[in-house]
């Protein structure tokens, strides 16, 4: 269960710990630490990358010229976009069916008996074997690949609801019931936004596997997308533009963290301000 | 009115002790009464049953055997006549002080410019006016948990059932807030059952006082100290208040009641 973890303690963002918060992290602001680690990295890719032969490997700067060539050509578009609206599709869905359904498991024991073992079998369920019978079911095209991308991301998003949900602190419930709070306002008002955390760590979890689960469609279903391009450079041994959407799939990943990041600031901005690193 | 009545309550609790199943006799037919407008200490030992009782005439608990009533009527589950003060005060952390008021007056089903009016004036009662914005995270303990007793208050309940609210509170902190409780108390009339494991709070606060020991009630006592009582510096030196705490921790001390 490596894709269940606790809520992440984000980094202080209230107006009041931000002069204690500054002075915890000392004088090197976060971001310069991470781009020099990026430089130091992408260096000595550069240096060493250079002595191996193409087809077993390649380095940045040949690969940013394959795309801008890829770029150029418009074939980068159409796959990037061809390769998003599954992925879009796919993870909201995940996301509106994975979170009510981990909230309702977590408060119902009766729920929590009943299907809750389905989704701890569909969490740890080797979707990669169940490709050829969703194509079956479902054909070669979109439907297919936004029902690989939900299967995968789904379970994630709802197992961590779930676990959240029963982390709720008791006496906080106790507080509803205590004021006459009927069940569904102790779900909606209460185990909800106590959970908020824990449900933006799933969705964020999500993304990893959204994105592996975008390229196992493409490579399985019709060949399509980013993946194509990763198949017919391969195939053609053009390493150097095989690591172009590699790599934007990567970036693509980092990106959504980010902005989920900033979602969870934004809807849980009280967590923030609770949770600090003591570093 | 508002007069809560416990009668001869009893609660067994069933746990496994190292996988061998144990029954756990927390309250032993425990019966006292809480006057209209009085402050009652309910006074025991850790684990003696005495936070088991609040919590049962709450309607947080159910009672093995017995029954709670307020103001004669018996009551089921939780109810807009009783107000909870909790231990730690328990705020809902993602809402304002002033939203953590208003949470427990819309439950009673206000709403609009009433519902904002009301919150804002408890708050102020127990003078909060100027935090009204603040989430509990930027209130300090003390801060906390008056408004913890602005949420209960504020619904107007019969009676105000109280969990140690200043047990987790410094003893400069815990003086202060002793001392607001009596001025809100002189204030509203409210009934008050107050749970705390502190010899001096339980006699300073209260009219009475319940002791309970081993989930039964030891002994019930009058504190002989006149209302108002609005420097308890004061209270503290008197002869009276010396007596008392005396007479409450040899209750507490004497070998008396059933141990299981």
């Amino acid at each position: 269960m490596v894709d269940t973890v606790e809520p992440r303690p984000a980094p202080a963002a209230g107006e009041a710990q931000s002069e204690a918060a500054a002075r915890r992290r000392g004088p090197v602001p976060n971001w310069v630490i991470t781009v020099g680690s990026l430089v130091v990295l992408i260096g000595a890719w550069e240096i060493f990358g250079r002595d191996v032969n193409p087809v077993f490997g390649s380095y940045p700067s040949a690969i940013f010229e394959a795309a801008v060539a890829l770029a150029r050509s418009g074939k980068l578009w159409t796959a990037l976009l061809d390769s998003l609206r599954p992925f879009a599709v796919g993870y909201a869905l995940a996301i509106v069916i994975g979170v009510p359904l981990g909230l309702i498991i977590g408060r119902f024991r009766v729920v929590e008996a009943a299907i809750g073992i389905y989704i701890t079998a569909g969490y740890a369920m080797p979707l990669v074997a169940l490709v050829p019978l969703l194509i079956l079911w479902l054909g070669l095209g979109f439907t297919v690949k936004v029902a690989i991308i939900f299967l995968l991301s789904v379970f994630p998003i709802c197992i961590n609801t779930w676990l959240g949900v029963t982390a709720v602190p008791k006496t906080l419930i106790e507080v509803g019931k205590s004021f006459v709070a009927p069940n569904s306002v102790i779900l909606r008002r209460i185990i909800l936004p106590a959970t908020l955390p824990y449900i933006m760590a799933g969705i964020r979890l999500a993304v990893g596997r959204a994105v592996v689960a975008m390229v196992i469609a493409e490579f399985f279903t019709s060949i399509s997308g980013l993946g194509a391009i990763i198949i017919t450079s391969a195939n053609n041994f053009d390493t150097a533009t095989t690591f172009v959407p590699i790599i934007i799939i990567m970036l693509l990943a980092v990106a959504l963290n980010f902005l989920i990041g900033a979602v969870e600031r934004w809807v849980a901005p009280w967590q923030a301000e609770i949770a600090g690193r003591d570093e | 009115m508002g007069e809560v009545t416990l009668h001869e309550v009893s609660k067994q609790f069933s746990l496994r002790v190292g996988g061998a199943p144990h029954t756990v006799q927390a309250l032993s037919r425990v019966s006292f009464t809480v006057r209209d407008g009085e402050i009652v200490s309910l006074i025991g030992p850790s684990g003696c049953g005495k936070t088991t009782a609040l919590r049962i005439a709450m309607g947080l608990e159910t009672a093995s055997a017995g029954k709670v009533t307020v103001d004669g009527r018996e009551v089921k589950g939780c109810g807009h006549d009783r107000g909870m003060v909790f231990q730690f005060a328990e705020l809902l952390p993602w809402l304002t002080a002033l939203q953590n008021v208003m949470f427990g007056l819309e439950m009673k089903g206000m709403r609009g410019a009433e519902l904002r009016d009301t919150a804002t004036r408890y708050l102020e009662l127990v003078g909060l006016k100027d935090s009204l914005d603040r989430r509990p995270h930027q209130l300090s303990g003390g801060m906390k948990q008056r408004v913890g007793i602005a949420r209960a208050l504020a619904i107007d309940p019969k009676v105000l059932l109280m969990d140690e609210p200043f047990g987790a509170l410094d003893a400069q902190t815990r003086e202060t807030m002793q001392a607001e409780l009596l001025d809100l108390h002189a204030r509203t009339g409210k009934t008050i059952l107050f749970v705390t494991h502190d010899l001096d709070e339980a006699v300073l606060i209260a009219d009475r006082i319940v002791v309970i020991k081993s989930g039964m009630v030891q002994e019930i006592m009058t504190v002989p100290l006149k209302r108002p009582r609005p420097d308890l510096g004061i209270v503290r030196g008197t002869a009276e208040f010396a007596e008392t705490r005396y007479r409450v921790w040899k209750a507490l001390h004497e070998s008396g009641g059933k141990l299981h």
